[in-house]
Formats: C-alpha cells, sequence, structure tokens
C-alpha cells in the first residue's frame, strides 16, 4: 500500500532551511528583548478541558509507575508555563511541538510546532504590538497591521452583533449567506454558529496583504483569558490572521484560581452533554495559581502556518519534513 | 474502510461514514441523492467548532455543490458502484444493458442514459453506474464506430470551406465528417468530443 516515494520528505530542502533560519531569528528576537527560553513537560497527567480541544493519550510503566500511569501529550505547554510564572521565572518563551487529536487538513497537521510566550507586565494590546514586530522582522517586507474588534468585524462584514444575536439570527444570516447546509445544521449555543460565520464568511477576508488583529471575542470564547466586564463583557483575547489563516491566539491572562476552577469544571460538562470524554483538570495550575500568577499577556503562535506565510506554501504537509501520512 | 466492506455484503445495511472518512470518491447520501464527494476540507478555529466543506457531486443531476458538516457527524453512505454493461436494445421507453457475466439485466430510463443515448449501438460495451442495483448514468465507450445513414453524396456540400459535411448516424447522431464520406460507411467517433475520428472497416 505504502508509494515508494512517501520515505521522502513533504517538505522541500530549501523549506527545511527556512524553517531553521526562522528558528534562529526567533530565538535572537527573545534574546535581545531579554525573555527567557525555557523547556516543560511534553507529558502531563492532566488534559486540557476546552471541548474544542482533544489531547492524546500515552502511558508510561516502570519505576515510579509500576501500574502504568496514563499521560496526555500536551495540546499547549500554558499550563506548566503559568505554573513557571507563578514561581517567579519572569518573562518566558517556549519553541514545542504539540498535538492535538481529530486535526488533519492542509493547515492542520496533529502534531505541530507551537511557539509560546509570556509577558509579565504588558497587556494583550501591547503583546500584539510585539507580535507584530517579531513577525516583521522575519519577513523581506514589514506588513501593515490592522486592528479589528470581533464584535467591528461581525458589523461590517454580516451586519449582526455577535455578542447579542441569537442562534435563529445566526442560522438564518448564515443560510442567507450561502453558507450550503446551514439550514440542516443543528447547534445549542451561539458559538459553533459563530465558528461558522467566522470560518466560513469573515476569515478568508482577513489579513489580505497584512496583519489583522482581531481581539475582544465573546465571553463564552474566553478559554483562558481574563473577562471584562462591561455592559457586555468581552473575553480580552486576541488572534492574528494573515492571508486569510488563524496564526496566534493570546490572551490577557486570567489569574484567579477560583474563576480557571469555574472555567474547567464547566468546560467538562459541556464535554459531558456532547458526549466528550471527561478530563482530569490541571491541579498544579490551580496550586499556582492560588499562589499568585502575575499580571501578565500570553500568546501562542503556529509556527508552520507562520512558515508557510513566510514561504508561500498553502499546504502544511509543504513546510513539515514528514506529515502524519509520512510519520 | 472495515465498515464499508463489511456492509458491502448486506444488502439491507448500508454503510454510515463519519467525516472523518470523507475523502475524494466517497459515494455519500445527500438529500435523498446519491453523491460522490469530489474535495473534502478541514476548516478548525484553534479554540472552536470543527467542520468539513465538502465539495460534492451530485451523481443524478451531475451538478456540483458545496455542502458543510459539522466534523464527527455521521452520513449515510450511498449504495453505487461502476460497472461495464453490453447496451441490448431501446424498447421505446427503455434502454435494456446486460452483465456480461452474470447475464443480469437492468433497464435505464432517459434521464440516466441522457446526451448518451445517441451514441448507443447494440452489442456496445458501456460504463453504467449503478445506484441500488439501478442505472442512473451511462457512459457510451470512449469510440464507437457507427455507420453513416445519410449525408450529401457530392463532393459539393463544401460550401463554408470549412472542409466538412454533416452525416447522420445509424443511431440519429450528426456529426461532421469529411467530404469524401459516403452513405453506407462506417466511421469512428470520439464520443467525448462528439468529432470524426477516421473510417472504419465494418466487420
Amino acid at each position: 500500500m505504502t508509494a515508494s516515494n512517501e520515505w521522502q520528505p513533504s517538505a522541500a530542502a530549501e523549506t527545511i532551511r527556512a524553517r531553521a533560519e526562522m528558528l534562529e531569528r526567533i530565538r535572537q528576537f527573545f534574546k535581545e528583548i531579554g525573555v527567557l527560553e525555557v523547556e516543560t513537560p511534553v507529558c502531563s497527567r492532566y488534559a486540557a478541558t476546552d471541548p474544542a480541544i482533544e489531547s492524546i493519550g500515552t502511558r508510561y510503566t516502570g519505576p515510579g509507575a509500576a501500574q502504568g500511569l496514563d499521560l496526555y501529550l500536551h495540546t499547549s505547554p500554558e499550563f506548566p508555563m503559568k505554573r513557571l510564572l507563578a514561581a517567579g521565572s519572569g518573562p518566558i518563551y517556549q519553541i514545542c511541538k504539540v498535538f492535538r487529536d481529530g486535526e488533519y487538513g492542509p493547515r492542520h497537521n496533529p502534531e505541530f510546532s507551537l511557539l509560546e510566550w509570556y509577558r509579565p507586565g504588558l497587556d494583550y494590546q501591547q503583546l500584539m504590538d510585539e507580535v507584530a514586530q517579531l513577525i516583521n522582522g522575519l519577513t523581506m517586507q514589514p506588513m501593515p497591521v490592522e486592528r479589528v474588534s470581533y464584535a467591528q468585524l461581525f458589523e461590517t462584514y454580516l451586519d449582526l452583533n455577535p455578542h447579542l444575536a441569537t442562534i435563529d439570527q445566526l442560522q438564518r444570516c448564515a443560510v442567507a449567506e450561502g453558507v450550503s447546509g446551514a439550514e440542516q445544521l443543528i447547534f445549542e449555543h451561539q458559538d459553533p454558529w459563530l465558528d461558522l460565520l467566522m470560518s466560513h464568511l469573515i476569515e478568508p477576508r482577513l489579513g489580505q496583504g497584512g496583519m489583522t488583529f482581531v481581539y475582544d471575542y465573546p465571553a463564552s470564547q474566553a478559554s483562558l483569558a481574563r473577562i471584562r466586564e462591561e455592559t457586555t463583557p468581552v473575553a480580552e483575547r486576541f488572534e492574528l490572521y494573515i492571508q486569510g489563516t488563524e496564526i496566534a491566539n493570546g490572551f490577557q491572562e486570567l489569574t484567579s484560581a477560583e474563576q480557571q476552577h469555574r472555567r474547567f469544571t464547566h468546560d467538562n460538562l459541556r464535554r459531558r452533554q456532547s458526549g466528550q470524554s471527561q478530563v482530569p483538570m490541571d491541579e498544579h495550575l490551580l496550586a499556582a495559581l492560588a499562589h499568585g500568577l502575575p499580571e501578565c499577556a500570553g500568546v501562542a503562535l503556529g509556527l508552520d502556518r507562520l512558515l508557510m506565510v513566510l514561504t508561500g506554501a498553502s499546504d502544511i504537509r509543504r513546510v513539515v519534513t514528514f506529515d502524519i501520512s509520512r510519520a | 474502510m472495515m465498515c464499508a466492506a463489511i456492509d458491502m455484503l448486506d444488502e439491507d445495511v448500508m454503510a454510515s461514514y463519519s467525516t472523518n472518512e470523507f475523502k475524494g470518491g466517497l459515494k455519500i447520501m445527500l438529500d435523498g441523492d446519491p453523491c460522490s464527494i469530489i474535495e473534502n476540507e478541514f476548516v478548525k478555529p484553534g479554540k472552536g467548532q470543527a467542520f468539513n466543506r465538502v465539495k460534492i457531486r451530485n451523481l443524478k443531476t451531475g451538478r456540483v455543490l458545496e455542502k458543510t458538516f459539522k466534523s464527527g457527524e455521521s452520513v449515510e453512505g450511498a449504495d453505487v458502484h461502476e460497472t461495464e454493461m453490453q447496451y441490448l436494445y431501446n424498447d421505446g421507453e427503455f434502454w435494456h444493458f446486460m452483465d456480461p457475466q452474470s447475464y443480469e439485466q437492468v433497464s435505464a430510463d432517459e434521464a440516466a442514459v441522457a446526451e448518451s443515448a445517441k451514441w448507443l449501438k447494440e452489442q456496445d460495451i458501456c460504463l453504467v453506474t449503478l445506484w441500488n442495483g439501478a442505472p442512473i448514468i451511462v457512459e457510451p465507450p470512449k469510440f464507437v464506430i457507427l455507420s453513416v445513414t445519410d449525408t450529401d453524396p457530392g463532393l459539393k456540400g463544401d460550401t463554408s470551406g470549412s472542409g466538412g459535411k454533416p452525416a447522420t448516424l445509424e443511431t440519429g447522431a450528426v456529426v461532421r465528417v469529411p467530404l469524401f464520406v459516403q452513405i453506407g460507411e462506417a466511421i469512428k467517433v470520439d464520443t467525448r468530443s462528439g468529432e470524426y475520428v477516421s473510417r472504419a472497416k465494418e466487420d
């Protein structure tokens, strides 16, 4: 069944060199601004609770775990990095492979490279500047940068208020905008509808000819971001888009252990409702937050997708040496 | 893959496919019609709902459409397969075909035969797409040999200087042929373009 050329890399030699150069320049950037490189474990007893993210499991048996210990491959190094911050590390970054089950396509590979960094003392708006600065140091020509709130985006493109629209309004919008199959989809919450509208109708128009930062997400999509209590509460979260592709996701980090615990519990409840498996919430992270996480902003940036932008590749398989089909 | 193979044995239960099994060529049921997947794109925000955006051909109408599925959803498979069959005859309403191995016969209606009708010559082997055992698409051989039943007998047919003239063939198809082709001669025609290829020797 295996075709004879499948032993060969799916990326060209020049792309493999471009990756090495990109990594070198990223490390140089952080060295210059005084952010420390760290490593944290790939395997954890705990998993990401986010219902939109599925972990891949593994198992260790041996000294210290005679009966075997179930572990999860990390989906991002966020939790242990926050433990380092709480322990007083100061600003830190990490470049590592992360793993997500169920994700494979032109922009997804189940294992991919992430650059994640945390800046105590900076807020998420300042961190967006730093993300743009880093990327513009990697491109031939600096790219123009625009910022638009999630609400402005939906108002501009779809004439909708994403924070207040009902499920019915969102579905009608998808049908009216010609998303084929939208009339048959059933979702019990606004968020999947917002994801549908965002991914099908808005994303392809973002970051054409530059970087587009989208910020202030619906509170229901806060993930691990702080929620700003206003008339309409918003999550202090941002995403970066270049050429219609999501490149980075950042937060004004939630520092409250109590709120974090509530979100973990809520995630597992939603997992149960949709028939997904329950996963153990990270007790170490909760203890670190209780000890005290400094006010900080953090961001995770997909390096394979960034390399796609830098090399003009339209498929992630062209920028990784061996995608999962050749792994 | 395993599911599909097992269910093929049981005609009453058709396989159902999750979006994870979607790929080009997979046959699924959509709004009551058998369809074939052309392209499947996985779309997922980092922290949000995953979708499969699929380009599909409706095998009954030939129309290509797009459809978005929620990832993880399952869709009923369509019992569709292609097989070579011999064209037997037309009874005025249906075109009858036979499986040369099993001698089993099926009849195709006008919707299934459609544009292919004008190329169908008795005994010729066609590619028939069956859905639940009934023909939905009939494709003629790429090349057919048909005799000319009517054409301008003289060379004077060439009034436009285009170097050809229309000829009616035994199946009713009309093609442009060179001036030297006469009534009663057999010619080879490319059914994909509808163009004359060469003269053919009658067996």
